[in-house]
């Protein structure tokens, strides 16, 4: 899977012989190296979860947010460095502000995934930039309804179903793939992202960590905002019993 | 007002131009007369004009402004509908109006009516007057009294000594019957049909007893099938109170054997 670039992987502005950039790749490496973000689309709206890895014990919990609303109707959870993260939400924020005072109207969850992703591909032309490490899964509620992208440091945007990026992303894709995405609601949701949270964490190489859910679906009006404290609690429960049950067997 | 204008020269450009929505669709209508002075420099112009497939502009005041900024939005629409892969909703477009005409507005004269069909909204009206605000409504009318005659006129209603808001007000109440008239004429849940005869129906009221208004109606029927452009001449309207019949020459009612010339 990985292999030194020797000579080729000094600038993003340099291509290998077989065509690739490995700068972009680098770029990539420090989005697995973090903890894991994964989104879903439920049928009646978005659920986003962030495994924060906790660095000192000193933190005060609920801080080092990794999602963030950019507009009434969309968030963004970030994975990688934390710094680039909080520079492409800045934009994203920015480009949603000016498209709704233009237009009138808030930004389609597409159109802001492509700005965001031109953002990102910006910074993979120039030899004085260099590309952002992180990766984000964006989502959002407009009036075509739920959907959620995902944009990696080359500048790809896809569309998903559900998506995972991280240090626990294949472990995440397959729990994903076994839900029935189209029949849950969000609430089923949430209390499903938790779990497949807590069964992705890795106990012996990274001690504690902290769950950080949003949501935008029905329920929350169409608004972007942290899964409310009832709900969170409720799912947490249920992702260590879950845990407890699979120790068991 | 332009203060740089030539007090004793007057030009206005009047103009009756209407929007209603109806069950399922809108329909715009018009006049067909562009004045300067007394002189009515074109007699069939089309006010209506069109911004994308489905948003259509009713376009007042001064010409020169109006065109303008249908230009622009239309060619900002164009590049929209690229972006967004789907055609643009009437509310973007009006509002892409309302910032050019709000952020200019010291230079512009200009009032429109934008109106068309979306499959989020379905069909909608909004009226955008001089200053650029900008309000959706279910029908609306602008009867652009066009720019002052400065003479020395004392209001009938109320000892203003200032010339411009003077005439303004007397002009402006000569043609508010016309809100009189929506306000007892227009329901909701109109059919297609109903909607175009009120709106030829008001707009032909109008040509009668506004003189900056005249010549033909047009309207422009649009909904979720498209859009129908529709023409009614100016001689095929119905007579309202005190019209003449249209005559070929003053002549054949001097020679005529009945020796009235006008029926009292």
């Amino acid at each position: 899977m990985s292999s030194i670039g020797t000579g080729y992987d000094l600038s993003v502005t340099t291509f290998s012989p077989d065509g690739r950039v490995f700068q972009i790749e680098y770029a990539a490496k420090a989005v697995d190296n973090s903890g894991t973000v994964i989104g879903i689309k439920c049928k009646d709206g978005i659920v986003m979860g962030v495994e924060k890895l906790i660095a000192s014990k000193m933190m005060l919990p609920g801080s080092n947010r990794r999602i963030h609303s950019v507009h009434r109707h969309s968030g963004m959870a970030v994975a990688g460095l934390a710094a680039d993260g909080r520079q492409i939400v800045a934009r994203a924020k920015s480009e949603a502000t000016n498209y709704q005072s233009v237009y009138g109207e808030p930004i389609p969850v597409k159109e802001l995934a492509e700005r965001v992703a031109s953002y990102v591909h910006l910074c993979t032309l120039y030899w004085w930039l260099r590309p952002f490490g992180c990766g984000i899964i964006l989502g959002g509620y407009d009036r075509d309804g739920p959907q959620l992208y995902m944009v990696e440091p080359s500048g790809i945007s896809n569309r998903y179903f559900g998506a995972a990026i991280g240090k626990g992303k294949q472990a995440a894709k397959t729990e994903i793939e076994k839900l029935k995405l189209s029949e849950m609601t969000c609430r089923e949701g949430v209390i499903a992202v938790a779990k497949i949270i807590y069964k992705v964490h890795d106990e012996a190489k990274d001690k504690a960590f902290e769950l950080e859910m949003s949501w935008v679906c029905d329920e929350s009006k169409q608004q972007h905002q942290k899964v409310p404290d009832d709900l969170f609690e409720e799912a947490k429960a249920a992702a260590r019993t879950a845990l407890e049950e699979m120790d068991a067997d | 007002m332009d203060l740089n204008m030539d007090l004793n020269s007057p030009h206005s450009m009047g103009t009756t131009i209407i929007g209603v929505t109806y069950e399922g669709g809108v329909v715009l209508g018009a006049d067909s007369r562009t004045s300067t002075g007394m002189y009515v420099a074109n007699r069939a112009s089309d006010k209506i004009t069109q911004l994308t497939d489905n948003v259509y502009v009713c376009r007042s005041g001064s010409a020169a402004d109006s065109q303008i900024v249908s230009d622009y939005v239309r060619y900002f629409l164009h590049q929209h509908t690229i972006q967004l892969g789907q055609p643009a909703t009437v509310k973007v477009a009006a509002n892409l109006i309302r910032l050019l005409s709000y952020n200019n507005k010291n230079m512009l004269q200009t009032g429109l009516i934008v109106g068309g069909w979306d499959k989020y909204e379905g069909g909608k009206i909004y009226g955008i007057p001089l200053g650029g605000t900008l309000v959706e409504q279910p029908f609306t009318i602008g009867v652009q009294p066009g720019k002052l005659e400065l003479k020395e006129v004392q209001c009938s209603h109320c000892s203003l000594e200032n010339f411009w808001s003077i005439k303004y007000v007397i002009r402006r109440s000569g043609s508010s019957y016309l809100y009189g008239f929506f306000d007892q004429a227009w329901k909701e849940g109109m059919t297609k049909d109903e909607a175009e005869q009120l709106v030829v129906k008001a707009v032909s009221l109008a040509i009668a007893r506004d003189g900056a208004s005249g010549g033909v109606v047009r309207t422009v029927v649009i909904n979720s099938e498209g859009v129908t452009r529709n023409f009614y001449p100016g001689d095929k309207l119905q007579l309202w109170h005190d019209e003449l019949e249209p005559q070929n020459s003053l002549l054949d009612i001097l020679n005529s054997p009945s020796p009235e010339p006008m029926n009292i």
